[in-house]
């Protein structure tokens, strides 16, 4: 590719608007391309991201050809046909053989593209045998991933404070591209990716395994990816899903497999703590300190830092009738969030250890003083299992 | 004969004139486009760097949304709308549009549809935030109050197109000069015969797809719920079945706007007139099937994928037959560059490099890595922008002499071209790499290694909103003290009625039916 755009480049003939083209494609692209490098599309690190590659410069190569010849004839002609130059109008109008022929030549060279095309749609939609099966879930603003059959199933979500982003403090390498907890998955393994949603609609892309697949509330989406190289890559959702659209990111670990199965007994070991805490009972600032964490980055989204809400939008949880209210009313929307607005049934995404934290914050923090106002885990887990 | 405009704002309230209601479309378009590009200039400031700065995410959104909005339907389509009023009776040469009433009520329930719409953005909870394709179930069940507002405004707005588009055909079909078969019309009363169908075609879908969503949120349906057993993905479906058609509206006026300007200033005929009509006739046949190429990551079947991708490439080749054509006109020709002609050749270049990035997006598998990036937003600001806006601009410098009787400033024209034509590279170009890179479009914030292309994009975007208050100043000099002209043949090398007619055009022409050959 690149000697061509050399041979292009210095036999090239009225290409000049096509210039900034040319050298977008001439560089070859850095390992993280950024700043004036930042030109094409990654060749990634799956066979159907090569795949795309190789089709996405093939048909840019037949675009500058083609290009280069059409607007070629046309530079010709407005440089040596002007009126300034003497040039006499000549007076025809209508070839019907000159007609056929482009309407025939274009035809044949969609033709050639669309072979390479079909067969990699196929490729990229053959999502049988494989080796793990991960759920990924869209809420507003924010991922789960499931490994099915595993046990083990967590959130991720942005990691960069809120400070970076409104500039209080300084941003740092990975602004915006950094999670709570990547999702990990094997290398050299086909894994099958299932989309999914809870509220709106969003799309899970990481450009270097070329995955972009929406994630569709009702709907599971499927697509898969086995990446041969280990590395961190991230991500974006591509579908616009409301106020923090920009702030879901991806990040994707792909590991060695043993590295990979360390990590899954970590995680199901983890898993089974977890659930024997739910019938620890714990103090009040034990509940206020993790309630607070959990808040800043589950709640304080909608319902503000110190939460005041955003009016007309997000209510406000200080003074709020439910957080002042009785506990099993506050218990209720939490876990099973309210159907028609954007309040998520947090009761799937947390851990009852989370839960109870989070609501014993919202009913403690910002001047809130409701009657009974701690919750235990065991109680999350009574109203999770209707009782 | 010798009556003139009523005095006064009667005349404009109660105007059935073609001429006038031409005008207050032209105006009405230009405040919509400069109103539409104060959100634009607030998107790229907020863009210029990395971090929020001068908007929140909610209002960022509401920001993109009401760009999308009003450009699409207040500036672009009403632009074409009031030049087919101005140039179609003058074109084919009728006495005034077949229905002068409705043409009033047309144009004057617009401003009440947009007024609805802009207001939204003072009320509680803010203005429409769903982007301009409001996709549900973000912009029903998660949308906020003022959602309402937005429905009855595009509903408005659907009517005003489909009585425009109902006089239109009414005109053509009907009104032209005695031996002016439809195989002799202009080029741009063709492609706006085709693009009233269009119109007529669609409108009611995008009512009906507004309609599901207003009984979705006040009435209880479930049509885009999935929780109530609806179908997020079938709202999308709907709106494309019209979004995709729609587009091609936006576009067509403008090849026929290109193909009366090249002519001129070639001065040869157009090449291939008979394939010109075929080739609009077979894009709008095909903008019809072809709707899911904006749906390739929302987990079609494979089958439905490759129908998609095999029916918008073949797009390539009606659309490649016009620009050769174009081309061909200029070939052998005699040309000179006033300013309507290099916005003309602009619109070759950059449309043609639109459609270059509109083939790959039509293959399916790369389609997967461009869908809803940056590289998106570069393709269609390259065909609207590009296309319509600078066709139409072509189209006002091209056509106000005859309207006024009065010469623009060609020097300031030129400014304004040239300005306009490096800005407007300047702002999308790099977005095409910016997309490639992966970020995604409708982003109120971005990654550090998307900053620098953004902010280049930035200054692009403020030059490129500058330069069109030199087109107002140069538009309001020319109506106010342009040079004076009377020759009714305003350019060497035009051709078609309107230029049989004085200069300036009197309110009512073609009294009595011309003689055409």
């Amino acid at each position: 590719m690149v000697s061509k755009a050399k041979r292009l480049v210095t036999g090239g003939i009225g290409a000049l608007a096509l210039l900034p083209l040319i050298h977008a494609i001439a560089a070859e692209p850095a390992a993280q391309p950024e700043g004036w490098n930042l030109l094409n599309m990654p060749k990634g690190v799956t066979s159907v991201s090569q795949n795309v590659y190789d089709i996405h410069m093939v048909v840019i190569w037949i675009c500058v050809w083609i290009g280069v010849a059409v607007f070629g004839v046309m530079f010709y002609s407005m440089f040596a046909h002007r009126k300034s130059r003497g040039h006499q109008p000549a007076n025809f109008h209508e070839s019907t053989k000159v007609e056929l022929a482009w309407t025939i030549i274009p035809a044949l060279i969609l033709i050639v593209m669309a072979f390479p095309a079909t067969k990699s749609l196929k490729h990229l939609y053959d999502t049988s045998e494989a080796d793990l099966d991960i759920k990924i879930t869209g809420s507003q603003w924010k991922w789960r991933y499931d490994y099915l059959g595993k046990d083990v199933g967590f959130m991720s979500q942005l990691a960069t404070s809120q400070a970076s982003i409104y500039g209080t403090a300084p941003k740092t390498e990975f602004y915006l591209e950094e999670v709570t907890e990547p999702l990990v998955i094997p290398v050299g393994k086909k894994v099958r990716l299932l989309m999914t949603a809870t509220d709106v609609i969003h799309s899970w892309w990481v450009p270097d395994l070329a995955v972009k697949r929406d994630a569709i509330p009702g709907f599971v989406n499927e697509t898969w990816a086995r990446v041969d190289k280990p590395g961190i890559y991230r991500g974006r959702c591509a579908e616009l899903c409301g106020k923090d659209h920009a702030f879901m990111p991806i990040v994707v670990n792909a590991v060695p497999e043993a590295e990979f199965n360390t990590w899954l007994a970590k995680k199901q070991s983890e898993a089974v703590a977890l659930r024997a805490l739910t019938e620890k009972t714990f103090t009040r600032d034990e509940l206020m300190t993790k309630g607070e964490a959990v808040f800043a980055h589950t709640c304080a989204g909608c319902h503000g830092a110190t939460g005041e809400g955003i009016p007309g939008v997000f209510p406000a949880l200080k003074g709020s009738k439910i957080a002042l209210g009785p506990v099993a009313g506050h218990l209720n929307i939490v876990v099973n969030g309210k159907s028609g607005t954007a309040m998520q049934a947090f009761g799937a995404q947390l851990s009852e250890v989370d839960l109870a934290a989070v609501i014993t914050y919202e009913r403690n923090a910002w001047g809130n003083k409701s009657e009974d106002n701690i919750v235990q885990p065991v109680d999350v887990f009574k109203v999770k299992k209707g009782q | 004969m010798a009556h003139g405009p009523a005095k006064g704002i009667g005349r404009w309230l109660r105007a059935t004139n073609h001429k006038d209601i031409g005008t207050m479309y032209l105006w009405f378009s230009f405040t919509m486009f400069l109103l539409g590009g104060f959100f634009a200039m607030v998107i790229r400031a907020e863009l210029f760097e990395p971090g929020m700065q001068i908007v929140k995410p909610e209002f960022f959104n509401q920001m993109t949304t009401m760009h999308g909005l009003i450009m699409v339907f207040g500036a672009i389509m009403p632009v074409f709308v009031g030049l087919a009023n101005w140039m179609i009776p003058m074109m084919i040469g009728a006495p005034d549009m077949a229905l002068p009433r409705l043409n009033n009520l047309s144009f004057w329930i617009l401003p009440f549809g947009f007024s609805l719409l802009a207001s939204t953005l003072f009320m509680p909870g803010g203005g429409p935030n769903f982007g301009w394709t409001f996709y549900a179930p973000l912009s029903t069940t998660y949308a906020p109050p003022t959602v309402n507002f937005f429905i009855f405004g595009i509903h408005i707005i659907g009517a005003s197109s489909i009585m425009g588009s109902i006089n239109i055909i009414a005109t053509i079909l009907n009104l032209r000069a005695p031996g002016m078969t439809l195989m002799k019309m202009p080029l741009f009363v063709w492609t706006w015969l085709i693009t009233a169908f269009l119109l007529i075609a669609v409108m009611p879908v995008l009512a009906g797809a507004v309609t599901m969503m207003l009984m979705d949120i006040n009435f209880g349906t479930s049509f885009f719920n999935a929780a109530g057993g609806g179908d997020p993905v079938l709202f999308q479906h709907v709106f494309w079945f019209f979004g995709h058609p729609e587009v091609y509206i936006i576009i067509i006026p403008a090849f026929g706007v290109i193909s009366a300007i090249i002519p001129t200033f070639s001065r040869k005929p157009l090449f291939g007139y008979s394939s010109m009509v075929y080739a609009t006739a077979a894009i709008a046949f095909l903008s019809f099937i072809v709707w899911a190429h904006h749906m390739f990551t929302v987990g079609m079947p494979l089958a439905g994928e490759l129908y998609f991708m095999y029916a918008t490439m073949l797009i390539a080749v009606p659309t490649g037959v016009k620009v050769f054509n174009w081309i061909t006109t200029m070939f052998r020709g005699a040309i000179t560059y006033e300013t309507p002609m290099l916005f003309a050749i602009a619109f070759v270049i950059l449309f043609t490099i639109g459609g270059f990035t509109g083939l790959m997006l039509a293959i399916a598998p790369a389609d997967i890595q461009y869908q809803d990036s940056y590289f998106v937003v570069a393709h269609f600001h390259y065909v609207m922008v590009a296309g319509a806006l600078f066709s139409s601009t072509a189209a006002v410098y091209y056509w106000i002499p005859k309207w006024t009787g009065r010469m623009y400033n060609e020097a300031m024209g030129k400014v304004h071209f040239w300005v306009s034509f490096v800005a407007f590279n300047v702002t999308f170009f790099p977005q095409h790499f910016l997309g490639l890179a992966g970020m995604p479009r409708r982003y109120a914030d971005y990654s550090l290694q998307f900053a620098d292309w953004n902010m280049v994009s930035s200054i692009g975007a403020f030059a490129y909103g500058a330069s069109q208050l030199l087109f107002l100043y140069n538009v309001i000099a020319t109506i106010v003290a342009g040079r004076k002209i009377s020759d009714p043949k305003v350019w060497e090398g035009a051709e078609g009625l309107e230029w049989t007619v004085p200069t300036p055009a009197p309110y009512h022409t073609f009294s009595t039916p011309p003689a055409f050959k």
